[in-house]
């Protein structure tokens, strides 16, 4: 079975920084997959080329059949990828709706008339839809500047799946969220897959990864050391020494 | 725009009214007025309130401030300048020009914002700057422009006693055409891509906006009615030389405009024009010193960037909405606060 998304030997490097190294990652269609590893081990940097925001030094990025190594995030995002970033970006200046309909410009195809008024009748109800469904509806015309920082982690979700991306990455969507609002994301992440989206998720709170997610792979200086399902990873003996750090395995990482 | 959520149509009925009250009361100001000091001043804030406008439909939307707009304001001057003197026309033919100098203005500005657009922030200000030096030197030096005793207009053949009046109708004619195309992009699908790319150029292009395309398409509009207005302000003034056709007080004067009304706002360039421009020409008519316009022109840019730095429209709209909010929800008082918070996290 062809993975829906796959990165396959990845190489790059930031100066002398070696932040991935021939990294294979892959996501089956129709999973929640997981992406953990300690602080700097290459995680976002691995998500960044898959999206289009940084180029490869060495292989290659394909989604299903299709090669898409280096290329640009407006063109991945067409071919449907969507992401979320770490620190959550957002549209302060506009209005949450408006926020909305950047996303949802590209469904239906590119001939379109530029002048024609942002957001027509439909555009609108499937925006505002998915804002109900996320919980943030009720601020459809407040400045996104005005949201929290839990409603903003919700808007940039929203509009993400607005634009109903085969795939979803995201980026510590529960970092500094409080509890229950984490119940309701995995929840709606649930609820979504279900439905047929795909996720991989990055993230440091291992409950919300091992709870969600069906297949987790590890990172450690820019590779891979582990891949499995959650029961299999959380006994891993180099899992442990990736994020506990023992002794004997610094050598290895002097490969960075 | 932050006043739209609720009562967002009566709003947008009343601006249509407040838009054809003003475009009636500009029309037969020149009827009413037959001052000639008047009436010059009058076609030169309409030339400039055009070049705000247009100038606010590129960096006002899209962020990018561009300093070296008077790079097409010049290039529509001579243009129509060149292209006169070639073709030998005069009188009313002459403004048949205008849209050839937008046109100029137009296929010089897609290399230089291919080039410019590559950059963001300082740097992009800074090579708009090296345009506009470039350009300037360009007309100086080259054997087609004059040099530096440049391009005479052609006479205009009218009527002395209403010697301005074509010249503020064909005015008028371009700022109406401009303030349209303003409204139009500000609303449309165009322009809320202009101002994703204004708040985060990378997360719009991760959402599928193709940030080249749009912005390079904001900056030639914009090219395009700054060179017409530079080739009305040519006819209406008569000579076009490097340093006044390509002059760094341009750029200046419609940045502060634009800034004073309300950066990226449909009226704030407008109302900028149509404040400082008279303004600064009485100052120079009736105190000698021509100096004084241009001090009083760098305190004001000084005074609004530190007392209204958003612009005095969306200031006094963001006032009227709280004051609106507030008296709405005296009854329920718990929804005070939120009125207040809700007005004043408003960038």
């Amino acid at each position: 079975m062809t993975a829906l998304l796959r990165a396959e030997g990845v190489t790059k490097a930031f100066g002398g920084v070696q932040a991935l190294q021939d990294c294979t990652v892959e996501v089956e269609q129709g999973t929640i997959a997981g992406l953990i590893g300690p602080n700097g081990s290459g995680k976002t940097t691995l998500f960044n080329i898959m999206t289009g925001y940084e180029r490869v030094d060495a292989g290659d990025v394909y989604l299903g059949h299709r090669k898409i190594t280096n290329q640009r995030p407006q063109r991945v995002f067409a071919l449907g990828i969507g992401r979320t970033f770490q620190l959550t970006r957002i549209f302060p200046r506009l209005t949450v709706l408006e926020n909305m309909l950047i996303a949802t410009q590209h469904r239906s195809g590119r001939a379109r008339n530029p002048l024609a008024r942002a957001g027509g009748r439909a555009e609108r109800q499937r925006a505002l839809g998915m804002l109900e469904f996320t919980g943030i509806a009720g601020h459809a015309g407040a400045l996104a500047d005005t949201l929290s920082y839990g409603q903003r982690k919700l808007l940039e979700l929203s509009y993400v799946l607005v634009a109903d991306p085969a795939i979803v990455l995201l980026d510590e969507p529960a970092g500094g969220v409080n509890p229950s609002l984490i119940q309701h994301l995995a929840g709606r992440i649930r609820e979504l897959n279900a439905a047929g989206t795909t996720f991989l998720i990055v993230e440091h709170n291992m409950d919300f990864v091992m709870g969600l997610c069906g297949h987790v792979t590890v990172l450690d200086y820019g590779t891979v050391v582990a891949a499995g399902p959650p029961g299999i990873i959380r006994s891993d003996p180099k899992v442990l020494d990736a994020y506990l750090g023992v002794a004997e395995e610094d050598d290895d990482a002097g490969a960075r | 725009m932050t006043t739209r959520p609720g009562n967002g149509a009566i709003q947008r009925g009343g601006g249509t009214l407040a838009a054809l009250a003003v475009v009636a009361v500009l029309a037969v100001f020149p009827l009413a007025v037959t001052n000639a000091t008047v009436t010059t001043i009058a076609v030169d804030t309409l030339v400039f309130a055009a070049a705000a406008v247009a100038w606010n439909i590129f960096s006002g939307y899209s962020g990018y401030i561009s300093l070296g707009h008077a790079v097409f304001f010049g290039t529509g001057a001579y243009t129509v300048g060149i292209a006169a003197r070639a073709w030998h026309l005069d009188g009313d033919t002459v403004f048949a020009l205008l849209p050839l100098a937008g046109g100029v203005a137009a296929a010089l500005s897609v290399p230089l914002g291919l080039i410019a657009l590559r950059v963001r922030r300082h740097t992009f200000v800074v090579i708009t700057i090296a345009f506009f030096f470039i350009a300037q030197l360009a007309a100086t030096n080259l054997s087609w422009t004059g040099g530096s005793s440049g391009i005479l207009a052609p006479s205009p053949n009218w009527d002395a006693t209403t010697f301005n009046d074509p010249f503020y109708y064909v005015g008028l004619a371009l700022l109406v055409a401009a303030t349209a195309a303003s409204w139009l992009i500000r609303g449309s699908r165009f322009g809320l891509q202009l101002r994703a790319i204004r708040d985060d150029e990378d997360r719009a292009a991760g959402l599928g906006v193709r940030p080249m395309p749009v912005k390079l398409a904001a900056f030639v509009i914009s090219a395009i009615v700054t060179g017409m207005a530079g080739g009305l302000w040519f006819y209406f003034i008569g000579q076009a030389i490097p340093q006044f056709a390509f002059d760094p007080l341009f750029d200046l004067s419609v940045v502060v405009m634009a800034f004073f009304g309300g950066l990226g706002t449909l009226s704030g360039p407008l109302l900028g024009a149509l404040i400082i421009e008279p303004a600064q020409q009485w100052l120079t008519l009736h105190y000698t010193n021509e100096y004084l316009s241009e001090i009083l022109l760098g305190a004001l840019f000084l005074a609004v960037i530190l007392g209204l730095p958003r612009g005095v429209i969306p200031t006094a709209a963001e006032k009227i909405a709280a004051l609106r909010a507030r008296r709405r929800s005296v009854p329920a008082r718990e929804a005070v606060p939120q009125a207040g918070r809700a007005g004043q996290a408003a960038p």
